[in-house]
């Protein structure tokens, strides 16, 4: 599983990998918000946790549908799914690797873009505290979408519409997190709920994204 | 076992025995549906408060149960085709999506309908009208999963996979907003509990309303099995000849 | 690590192809697949390598014992071919690559992207996967395809050496490919099912 691991952060290394794609768009959309919305001070301030958690969100999503799409493409999804390690190990390989390329540059690119959209000094912590924990989440979840979707031909649309709606909890603790954090109020309840989220989401999801996968390959 | 109700699960005694129920259920439905709506838009009073507005409730709230209910219904026909693999499982949760999806936006309009004269304004924030709308994405991915995957025990397997996960999900969404709406500070009018608004005056209409809506449902979803059947068994007529390549 | 297949029925997409096969392949044998084209030969190696359900019969293989290579070879295009081959050998926590780049040939190439090999470079770099598994068991699809006389001729000296290790391989061609160690042929043609669709479709009927 480890060589699984590092065969696709090398990848994701190499040209065309789309590294760094994920983290662009963040920052793209982050700077895009002032111009939708005015750039007042105090309103950027208000509503940079859910700015930002919104913009983790969807570039998350960005580079979920070639997460299983490329190995199923070029056969080695059917050479891994005969090899010693169990399509559950594949997923959750899968769902690290997305997460290391993908979520935790983003947690840690959260920093300077709070900077920019003026989010109050004492909630820049419960910020990244937040979507450290909310990532692995996104991703899990991520790759049971994925997994759904691998048969079907441009499926980057579909994958959208059925990963979205499954977003809505982490989001919404998520980002209560990092607004009761800037704003100075308890964040326990929903840090304890989002963290929930993510271990049941680590402990589950394998499963059904195995499940989708099996029925896909055959 | 001659009683087992699996035998229903059989394609060809589904047909036999919906074909003799879908007459006498349309016929109950159309009953129902009418004296129901009758009686409840033009033989009950104007609610003292709310007025003649009140009246839409009659179609709001059988259509949000039958919403909720269809979904239930697809959980449980999910589970039924991967634990016993019936065809008729699968197709009925395939029959239940357009319809349950339906329900939901006429209780959504209604709902907002509704809203405006009551509360000033078509859509607030509120936790059941929030949950009816996520309510709402899980039923378009889920229909949209059908209409993307061309052979059907793939799309089956996989739509039943979604609906398990969803309804999790679905679930905790719904807790979810509860407490996001919570941290909102919404004034807590906005979720006063409809059905004790209700007198006994609109009781037995809305009675009646209700199971017009499910006999509608269930004639509905007979209905859409039946084409099922019969599509699949036209492939499978064409595969004996040797016909379909 | 013997093989047993009895009664094999194989279905694609609802429809079923082949029925009645049975075979056995005992280590130190090769059993090759003969058949006209969408016959079901893939579909019934696939079945046998465990990536889709075979409709019905009894089939023994032993855990752990196989691999798998299809029509498509797998590799990654932006991973060299030493790294590629690196992979599959820890993957299936095989032999060290070595002996396998030097049995095909790609000691010159192992440093070159696999993206920016021939087609019979990439097929001879999916054979040398093979190699560095270290399963006994090999099932192979139409391994020759794109394959010069030069590149079969290796393949089947590869084939020989494996089957003289004690190993066995079951392979779908529609060439001759000159093995010296003992094989059967299995012609498929006389297991095509009456067109028909599947016992579970039977019920709509």
């Amino acid at each position: 599983m480890i060589a699984l691991l590092v065969r696709d952060i090398q990848l994701a290394l190499r040209a065309g990998g789309g590294l760094g794609l994920g983290l662009a768009f963040f920052l793209i959309l982050t700077t895009l918000v002032p111009f939708g919305v005015g750039a007042d001070r105090q309103l950027l301030g208000a509503i940079a946790p859910g700015i930002l958690w919104l913009g983790a969100l969807l570039s998350c999503l960005l580079s979920l549908d070639r997460l299983f799409a490329l190995d199923f493409e070029d056969g080695s999804l059917d050479l891994i799914a005969t090899s010693p390690i169990p399509l559950e190990g594949v997923v959750l390989v899968k769902a690290l690797s997305h997460w290391l390329t993908t979520g935790l540059p983003l947690v840690l690119g959260s920093a300077p873009l709070g900077l920019m959209l003026h989010l109050p000094a004492h909630g820049f912590g419960w910020m990244i505290l937040s979507l450290l924990i909310g990532t692995p989440a996104l991703s899990m979840i991520g790759c049971f979408g994925a997994a759904l979707c691998v048969g079907v031909k441009r499926g980057g649309l579909l994958l959208s519409l059925l990963v979205l709606p499954l977003y809505i909890p982490t989001l919404i603790f998520g980002a209560d997190v990092a607004r009761r954090g800037a704003t100075g109020m308890s964040v326990e309840t929903p840090l304890l709920l989002l963290g929930g989220i993510s271990l049941a989401a680590i402990a589950l999801i394998p499963l059904a994204a195995a499940a989708c996968l099996r029925v896909n390959l055959r | 076992m001659a009683a087992s109700i699996w035998q229903w699960a059989n394609p060809v005694k589904f047909i036999r025995l919906s074909d003799r129920l879908i007459p006498p259920l349309s016929i109950l439905t159309a009953i129902c549906l009418c004296t129901g709506l009758i009686w409840g838009f033009f033989l009950t009073p104007d609610d003292a408060r709310q007025g003649a507005s009140v009246k839409i409730l009659f179609v709001h709230v059988p259509s949000a149960l039958m919403a909720i209910n269809a979904w239930l219904m697809m959980l449980f026909t999910s589970l039924i085709w991967i634990i016993r693999r019936h065809h008729v499982s699968a197709f009925a949760a395939k029959a239940a999506a357009p319809i349950g999806v339906t329900m939901t936006v006429i209780a959504l309009v209604t709902g907002a309908i509704w809203g405006k004269p009551i509360w000033g304004t078509y859509w607030v924030w509120d936790p059941r009208l929030t949950s009816f709308l996520i309510l709402f994405l899980f039923y378009l991915g889920y229909l949209a999963l059908w209409a993307a995957i061309e052979d059907d025990d793939t799309a089956a397997d996989l739509t039943s996979i979604l609906c398990l996960v969803g309804s999790v999900f679905a679930l905790l969404s719904r807790y979810a907003v509860l407490f996001w709406s919570q941290g909102l500070h919404q004034p807590a009018t906005f979720s006063a509990d409809k059905e004790t608004n209700i007198s006994n005056v609109f009781w037995y209409p809305a009675v009646l309303c209700m199971a017009g809506f499910v006999l509608l449902f269930v004639t509905l979803v007979l209905v859409g099995c039946q084409t099922e059947i019969r599509a699949r068994r036209g492939r499978a007529l064409l595969m004996r000849e040797g016909r379909l390549t | 690590m013997t093989v047993i297949a009895t009664d094999l029925v194989v279905a694609r997409a609802g429809r079923v192809l082949l029925e009645h096969i049975s075979f056995s392949l005992h280590p130190g044998n090769a059993l090759v697949l003969k058949g006209a084209n969408g016959i079901g030969k893939t579909t019934l190696l696939r079945g046998i390598a465990g990536l889709q359900p075979l409709m019905a019969g009894k089939l023994s293989v032993t855990d752990d014992s196989h691999v798998y290579a299809g029509h498509q070879d797998g590799h990654k295009a932006m991973l060299s071919v030493a790294e590629n081959l690196t992979f599959w050998s820890r993957v299936f926590k095989g032999p060290p690559i070595e002996r396998a780049l030097e049995q095909f040939d790609l000691v010159a190439l192992r440093n070159r992207l696999a993206g920016t090999l021939s087609a019979g470079q990439k097929r001879r770099l999916a054979l040398a996967r093979l190699c560095v598994t270290g399963r006994k068991v090999w099932i192979l699809d139409e391994p020759t395809v794109s394959l010069d006389d030069a590149g079969v001729d290796l393949f089947s000296k590869t084939i020989d050496a494996h089957l003289a290790q004690g190993g066995s391989a079951l392979i779908s061609t529609h060439i001759d490919l000159g093995l010296k160690a003992p094989f059967d042929i299995l012609d498929l043609s006389p297991f095509r099912a009456t067109p028909r669709a599947l016992a579970m479709d039977e019920a709509f009927l």
